[in-house]
């Protein structure tokens, strides 16, 4: 069930579109942001309400890389892999990211804190390496401040 | 009016990296293009004239004329309505961060700029198209537009005018080909973001089957100045036929990276070595990818040409979004361009062989060269490949993109290849 909340964002999204099922984007990512993901429940509430099938749903939802079909922990790491990161030390960011968490690249952690996922450029070449936690862009990147930041997320 | 400007786009952003309000950004003469046009009597084919005159090219990439775009729009009582502008701020490309800045430290120029671009093709509803991760863009964005909307500068009869205009904000789901301006279409329509056939081009069947206009976030903040200052100053802002200022950045290991607001036609050199500081202590260049991830491979020969559409053309590159990805000597050049070919695989859509099939055999290849088992014939199978996703090979520029900097790369770079093939290694691991 979608909530009343979920209900009043997608119909204020919704306005903005002449036909109802344009919103369905701007709708997975308001569900996405108070649940974490769209599961496959979710999906079908998200159809349900805006007149759409469950298959054409899902099938823009697996188009997008900032939908998540699948459940991710408390925080979501984005560790940009494109070229300018590439260039300044994406590699040795990405083994010290695994090897302090325990996990590879679309993994999340036992204890549920951190799924760790590779984003293309995040636009911050020139301070590149670059990452984003959650909400938060990190850059110029070393072992250090990664350790640093993931501190602040509990 | 305060003194006219040598750097209109960047003028009013503030050291400290917070955002120009709606005050700030009236105290310094903003929305004074936007009472120019609708106080002024001009029309709509004259805000175009102006633009077209002043030979504003599109700074998304490919360099269409702004003007020439606007005016294939139908206008008068019997056009097909609405009307749709779009702002593309989805910045995607690889190596590219200039349309961040603009978003984020001045969001009202680019209001005001659409607004005009608006008037100007009769547009009754305008999307900035914003890629999801730029949050604090997303922010302050909504902001602006609120605060537009109180200040009447958005909504029904703007200022007293005859003129209406909505403006929506819309997050992208993250995918590059959002960016391609008819997969952006279909994005906003709720759709997988494959791109259309064309014709019929968007400004006469866009968004909704309606009449679309799609322009870049700098090619519209330069259109108030535009208005503002007129065609012959724009023109004597940049140093070649592309006029005005653009926005030039540098990344990798170069002292200073960062971005630029210079005079349109530049050189390569000056943006290197006075803005950039050069190269880092302890490394040298090898070249450079003078716009983003699919422009062709330059070196040292090249670097006294002007950066604008025209001269980096005639090199056999292009300028592209301006913002460069320097490659030194301490980074591998098939590593490189495996990267860039690993980006392009996974963000194909799938819709034509030669790009999807073509991109992940290419991956391949260079994936088995890094990993010391390339072989004697790879370097003949990847210039075929790139020369399949020559322009109207496929379906959207994706494909051709992605070749541009493979064969630069095999054309520059050939012996690092062959290197790699006959030690069966990579030299730089
Ligand atoms: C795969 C692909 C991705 C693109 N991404 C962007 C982008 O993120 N931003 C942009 O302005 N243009 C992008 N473009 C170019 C657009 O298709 C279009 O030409 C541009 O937005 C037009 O605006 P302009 O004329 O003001 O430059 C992309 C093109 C392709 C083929
Ligand atoms: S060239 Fe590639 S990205 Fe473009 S339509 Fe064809 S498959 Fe899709």
């Amino acid at each position: 069930m979608l909530s009343t909340e979920e209900i009043s964002e997608i119909e204020a999204e919704a306005a903005h579109y002449p036909r109802r099922d344009a919103v369905c984007i701007d709708a997975m990512r308001i569900v996405q942001r108070h649940r974490g993901w769209v599961s496959d429940d979710s999906l079908h509430d998200i159809a349900a309400h805006l007149g759409m099938s469950v298959t054409d749903l899902d099938s823009v939802a697996t188009f997008y890389n900032l939908i998540f079909r699948r459940p991710v922990g408390r925080h979501v790491i984005m560790i940009c892999d494109s070229v300018s990161c590439w260039v300044m030390g994406y590699d040795r960011m990405r083994e010290h990211l695994g090897t302090r968490l325990g996990i590879g690249l679309g993994e999340t952690t036992s204890d549920n804190r951190f799924t760790l996922l590779p984003i293309v450029c995040l636009g911050c070449c020139d301070r590149a390496p670059a990452m984003m936690v959650d909400d938060d862009l990190h850059s110029d990147l070393d072992p250090q401040k990664i350790d640093r930041a993931l501190e602040t997320y509990t | 009016m305060t003194p006219v400007t040598d750097k209109p786009l960047t003028k009013n952003m503030r050291p400290d990296g917070s955002v120009v309000d709606i005050r700030a950004y009236e105290q310094a003469d903003g929305y004074q293009a936007v009472r120019k046009v609708l106080h002024g009597g001009m029309t709509p084919n004259a805000v175009t004239d102006a633009v077209k005159d002043a030979n504003l090219r599109g700074r998304g990439g490919a360099g269409f004329p702004t003007g020439q775009k606007w005016s294939f729009v139908p206008l008068g009582n019997n056009a097909p309505t609405p009307t749709y502008l779009i702002c593309n701020a989805d910045e995607m490309e690889p190596g590219t961060f200039k349309d961040r800045l603009l978003l984020e430290r001045d969001p009202h120029q680019l209001i005001e700029g659409m607004i005009i671009a608006g008037f100007a093709i009769e547009a009754d509803v305008a999307y900035i198209f914003l890629r999801g991760e730029y949050v604090l863009a997303a922010e302050r964005l909504s902001r602006a537009i609120a605060e537009a909307y109180d200040a009447h500068y958005l909504g029904k009869n703007i200022l007293g005018s005859d003129y209406s205009l909505e403006l929506y904000l819309h997050l992208s789901g993250g995918r590059y080909m959002c960016g391609e301006e008819t997969g952006l279409l279909n994005a906003l329509e709720g759709k997988r973001a494959n791109p259309r056939s064309k014709p019929p081009f968007p400004p006469v069947v866009g968004l909704f089957g309606k009449p679309t206009v799609v322009n870049n976030v700098e090619t519209l903040c330069c259109v108030p100045h535009i208005i503002n200052h007129g065609a012959a100053w724009f023109h004597a802002l940049g140093r070649t036929h592309d006029a005005g200022t653009k926005l030039f950045g540098a990344s990798g290991k170069v002292k200073r990276p960062g971005l630029w607001e210079l005079p349109m036609g530049t050189t390569i050199r000056e943006i290197l070595e006075e803005h950039a500081g050069g190269m880092r202590d302890g490394v040298t260049f090898r070249g450079l990818l003078p716009g983003g991830a699919s422009t062709d491979f330059v070196t040292e020969e090249h670097l006294d040409t002007p950066m604008d559409f025209t001269a980096m053309a005639k090199i056999g590159s292009r300028m592209g979004t301006g913002t460069m990805i320097v490659l030194d000597d301490q980074t591998c050049p098939v590593g490189m361009t495996w990267n860039l070919m690993h980006f392009f695989a996974q963000e194909s859509c799938g819709w034509c062989t030669p790009c999807w099939s073509g991109l992940g055999w290419v991956e391949r290849i260079l994936t088995s060269m890094e990993d010391g088992q390339g072989q004697p014939g790879d370097l003949d199978k990847l210039a075929s490949q790139a020369k399949m996703w020559g322009p109207g090979a496929t379906f959207c520029a994706l494909a051709p993109g992605a070749a541009e900097p493979l064969q630069s790369a095999l054309k520059y770079f050939r012996d690092d290849f062959e290197r790699h093939i006959r030690e069966k290694r990579c030299p730089w691991r």
